[in-house]
């Protein structure tokens, strides 16, 4: 008896699909990338030579802060192989990622904003040639005051390194009320508050950004960059070279590594277009390892004040969280980041009333954006410690306490988020079988530790950067009647797999092999618009896009090969390269035969396929979409170290991890993501910084970057490593494709705070700061000796001036996510600067 | 102080003669360039990747006469008459080598950057050491950074290597 809905071709996320019904899905594969990457053959920026090409280097700030009163490039152009210098006002329209904060220019214009902002460019034949011209470029700066941390950017309003903001450098301020706090502190039985530092980090990708431009044969555009967001790049670039998008082809070429350093539109991307341009000739740039430094847009340094109440069962009745965000020089992601950094407090144990306050602030330094997790790390470490302990303080372990407050599936959250699938239970008492939680949780002796920690992430973000109704992701097939199946999209392949991912969903729905297919990814010429691989979002969004794409081309398979075989379509399946009788196998036609059917039948055969997020009905107020999301994965980590007492030298002995990721559309490489997630986050909490020093008096007192270089700022080797043991926790959610979310970006985040927690079970001293290094951790130790307070952490936190919160009554006090105190939302005015980029 | 001239990048008055990959080839270049920029820019073998400018990161990891150098430390001139592998040498009458059969299948390259400096130096040492431990896998990997895997997969690809070559050493006596 035949199931007339054909379940041989699972439907997006068909949790009834057997896994036995599926032959590219869930398998270990070799990736469609694989071969280019392991032969040298994959074609990076840097690796693109053409003919006639001249190379572009670009003259950097050396002041923290500083007016530009004169520029003088004459001694440059002079010089002999230099083709064109170009200056700020060569490029005076601002951009930016965000529509709020269009703060950049290509270089600067008048003033400079840290050492390392772009001042002027040099395009020379070669590329020693431009390097030696950026000495001869004479620039007047007058020296302003730099503002070197939040403290000090909340002391001192003048000078204002933007003119935008919300007053003095403040950049911006949220400030939201679900339910009220304090009477819910008053419920409680203990009431914690902790302080917490993150320090700030960066993604230090091994390749360096590089960019080639060209006016082609056409007169048009094009430009190879090695970005994670070539739609956002692409509107960029036709707002400040004021050029029809249509004529500007934007290049995504494979990315050595991105983690969100790669995800703004950068000033040496639109240098290059512009000199391109001008000259008639191909102008490549690449950038320093310092300069990557300067570029930036990394994790956030964040203060935070956690304040939470909890009943003696552990049951929490509040939670207030304020946060003090480091920006840096310029706004990059930094709005979305402000809400990020309060917004996913709510999604992994149950809040009843949340008090989130965050203040983003200028400061003279790179700018801080996007790193994997993107804002959410930081109060996830702050959390994870505290609710450490609490479960020390009501005598509970750790993990039990956890699973007595997790979340449920399909909760709404206090702050309105609409959860998924939920597999954090499974996540914990999974993790603590396999890591022997039990037998070690303060059963080991000293200088050996446990610790345990929790997380939740997005699965792409719901709202697009720039607001619109349109698709998120969109795919393109066409079938060759070869036999042959190309995919395009705009996807961008940045090494988390997935030009594999979309290749075996076709594959699945085709029934063919991926190794027939050619994905074309990351071309605005070639394909649709995906908005990029940021937020954890390709998988699902363009995943389910690509299964719209690719049953669409099945449909008409089905039906001419129905016609031929003269059999009904129901019966009709797609597998092992042919199209058979499920009730008859041997009747049958090779994929290639079913195509030439299909193209007799319909003509010629492409399709399209797409996905937007559902609306979100549910956070109705200002500022509510940041946190969104189709559904979310969750984590649970253990970490077990070794420290020595005497020199607070750490080791970390063995990680075990569990993620609910729905379904692991390819087991290796979703290892390969939850590992290098797990390797990422040991190295923030063990060693990366992104930190500053202050100069001498007698060289300037200026503000610069301690460690610009691979050499001294430290990330993990092969010898750091420890042993990792992965489960995943697989229970597809309806909203993913086949089933799957997440695994690129959750699991980095409950390993910080488990290091943390494990430090504490092993030589008693909690370190409240990231990185956890052996000078915090012996300088905690002797203060325990000392009998002061066992901890190394922040002390303080300064005085902002929040600004009234949106009040806004969670679900179960009757709220509908409108603010109370908000006037009715209106659309958006649109801008002028905004109208150029919907043209 | 005047600073003196450097020649132009065009000025190629350097020339040596090297064993690229099994071939040899005469490459002519300015003489202050590494053997790092010499082969990616004057003999167009783009495979090898800078990453650092500093020989701290790895990415540039070649094999010259049989031992895993950071050839943008390496002076071009001083390699004339030398043995030089990268990695559009691995590999041989078209088939892939076992470790990157190895590395392609068991996710031992995300981004790929990283890859070809890593899979060198993996060669290298299976060629002293056809049998290493773990362990001595990842002293020798250490001087390679890699920002994606995490290296377990990498360690688990040179270990699956490792036992295809023997196989086939093995069946070939």
């Amino acid at each position: 008896m035949v199931d007339k809905s054909n379940p041989s071709n699972p439907a997006a996320g068909d949790s009834r699909a057997g896994a036995d019904q599926l032959r590219v899905i869930g398998a270990p594969r070799r990736r469609v990338d694989a071969r280019g990457k392991v032969t040298g053959q994959t074609v990076f920026a840097d690796d693109i030579f053409l003919p006639r090409m001249a190379h572009c280097k670009l003259l950097r700030s050396p002041h923290p802060h500083a007016r530009i009163r004169k520029i003088d490039a004459s001694r440059a152009l002079a010089h002999p192989g230099v083709y064109l210098v170009l200056t700020g006002k060569d490029l005076p329209i601002e951009y930016g990622i965000l529509p709020v904060s269009q703060d950049e220019t290509a270089l600067c214009v008048d003033h400079v904003r840290h050492v390392g902002d772009p001042v002027a460019a040099v395009i020379a034949r070669e590329e020693l040639t431009a390097f030696e011209a950026l000495d001869l470029i004479d620039v007047d700066y007058e020296i302003l005051q730099t503002i070197s941390d939040p403290e000090e950017s909340l002391a001192t309003p003048e000078p204002r390194i933007h003119d935008y903001g919300e007053e003095g450098n403040i950049h911006k301020r949220v400030s939201f009320e679900f339910g009220d706090a304090d009477k819910g502190f008053a419920e409680a039985d203990e009431v914690f508050e902790d302080l917490f530092f993150f320090q700030g980090n960066t993604h230090l990708p091994i390749e360096q950004h590089a960019a080639v431009a060209i006016k082609d044969r056409e007169g048009k555009l094009t430009l190879w960059t090695s970005t994670q967001t070539p739609h956002y790049l692409h509107r960029a670039l036709a707002k400040v070279l004021e050029m029809p998008t249509g004529h500007i082809r934007v290049i995504a070429t494979p990315c050595g590594g991105g983690f969100g350093g790669k995800s703004d539109p950068f000033n040496h991307e639109i240098v290059v277009s512009k000199a391109a341009l001008l000259l008639g000739r191909p102008v490549k740039i690449c950038l320093t390892r310092e300069e990557v430094f300067y570029c930036h847009r990394g994790r956030h340094p964040i203060l935070m004040k956690f304040k939470t109440g909890v009943k003696k069962d552990g049951t929490i009745t509040a939670m207030q969280l304020q946060s003090l965000i480091d920006g840096g020089g310029y706004g990059s992601y930094g709005v979305a980041s402000t809400f990020y950094a309060g917004a996913l407090q709510t999604t992994t144990y149950h809040v009843p009333r949340y008090r989130y306050q965050g203040c983003r602030v200028f400061t003279n330094k790179p700018p801080c954006g996007p790193k994997r997790g993107h804002g959410t790390p930081q109060p996830r470490f702050g959390q994870e410690i505290q609710i450490d302990k609490i479960a020390e303080k009501l005598k509970i372990d750790p993990a039990e306490l956890r699973l007595r407050i997790a979340v449920k599936p399909n909760e709404l959250t206090a702050n309105f988020l609409q959860l998924g699938t939920v597999g954090l239970d499974q996540c914990i008492r999974r993790v603590v079988e396999i890591s022997g939680w039990k037998e070690k949780f303060r059963k080991l002796p000293e200088g050996r530790g446990v610790g345990l920690a929790c997380s939740c992430y997005l699965t792409g973000a719901g709202l697009s950067i720039y607001w619109n109704s349109m698709p998120h992701s969109g795919i393109q097939l066409k079938l060759d009647r070869g036999g042959g199946v190309t995919l395009f999209t705009g996807t961008t392949e940045i090494g988390q797999g997935s030009d594999d991912v979309l290749a075996a969903i076709v594959a699945e729905v085709l029934g063919i092999a991926t190794n027939d297919i050619r994905v074309y990814s990351g071309d605005t010429d070639l394909g649709p618009v995906d908005l990029g691989s940021y937020s954890s979002r390709v998988t699902l969004m363009a995943g389910n896009a690509a299964i719209q794409a690719a049953e669409r081309a099945r449909a008409m398979l089905v039906e001419a090969v129905a016609d031929k075989l003269q059999v009904p379509k129901e019966r009709i399946r797609l597998a092992d390269n042919c199209a058979f009788d499920s009730a008859a196998p041997e009747k049958r036609v090779t994929f290639q035969e079913a195509v030439c059917l299909g193209e007799s039948r319909f003509g010629t055969i492409g399709t399209v396929g797409s996905y937007t997020p559902p609306k979100f009905p549910a956070a109705q107020y200002k500022g509510g979409g940041v946190g969104t999301s189709p559904t979310y994965t969750y984590s649970a980590a253990v970490v077990e170290v070794e420290v020595n007492p005497t020199t607070g030298w750490m080791s970390v002995v063995k990680i075990w991890n569990t993620h609910d990721l729905g379904r692991a559309l390819n087991p290796v490489i979703a290892r390969g993501q939850v590992e290098g997630s797990i390797y990422m986050g040991l190295g923030e909490a063990l060693m990366e910084e992104q930190e500053f020093r202050r100069l001498p008096e007698k060289f300037s007192r200026a503000l610069v970057h301690k460690f610009p270089s691979i050499l001294e700022y430290k990330s993990p080797t092969s010898l750091d490593m420890p042993e990792i043991v992965t489960e995943f926790i697989e229970g597809p959610d309806a909203r993913g494709p086949f089933g799957a979310k997440e695994c690129g970006q959750g699991p980095l985040l409950p390993i910080i705070p488990a290091v943390a927690n494990a430090v504490y079970d092993a030589v008693g001293v909690r370190i409240d700061e990231v990185p956890i290094t052996p000078e915090k951790i012996v300088k905690a130790l002797a203060d325990k000796k000392a009998g002061k307070a066992p901890r190394f952490g922040p002390t303080h936190f300064p005085e902002v001036p929040w600004p009234e919160a949106l009040r806004v009554p969670p679900p179960w006090e009757g709220g509908d996510g409108h603010a109370t105190n908000e006037a009715p939302r209106r659309p958006k005015p649109r801008l002028e600067k905004e109208r150029v980029l919907s043209s | 102080m005047t600073q003196p001239k450097l020649p132009a990048e065009s000025e190629k008055t350097a020339h040596i003669r090297i064993t690229l990959n099994g071939e040899e080839v005469d490459v002519s270049f300015a003489p202050y360039k590494t053997l790092l920029e010499v082969i990616r820019e004057d003999l167009g073998h783009t495979g090898t990747k800078h990453g650092c400018e500093l020989g701290e990161c790895g990415a540039c990891a070649v094999i010259l006469d049989g031992k895993p150098v950071l050839s943008c430390l390496v002076l071009a001139v001083e390699c004339d008459g030398r043995k030089v592998e990268t990695v559009e040498g691995l590999g041989s009458d078209g088939n892939l080598h076992p470790l990157q059969d190895a590395f392609a299948d068991l996710g031992g390259a995300q981004c790929g950057y990283c890859t070809p400096a890593i899979l060198l130096t993996a060669k290298a040492l299976l060629d002293q050491n056809p049998s290493p431990s773990r362990d001595q896998i990842r002293e020798a990997l250490s001087g390679n950074l890699c920002r994606c895997t995490g290296y377990l997969q990498i360690f688990d690809a040179v270990e699956a290597a490792m036992i295809e070559i023997s196989k086939r050493n093995t069946s070939a006596t």
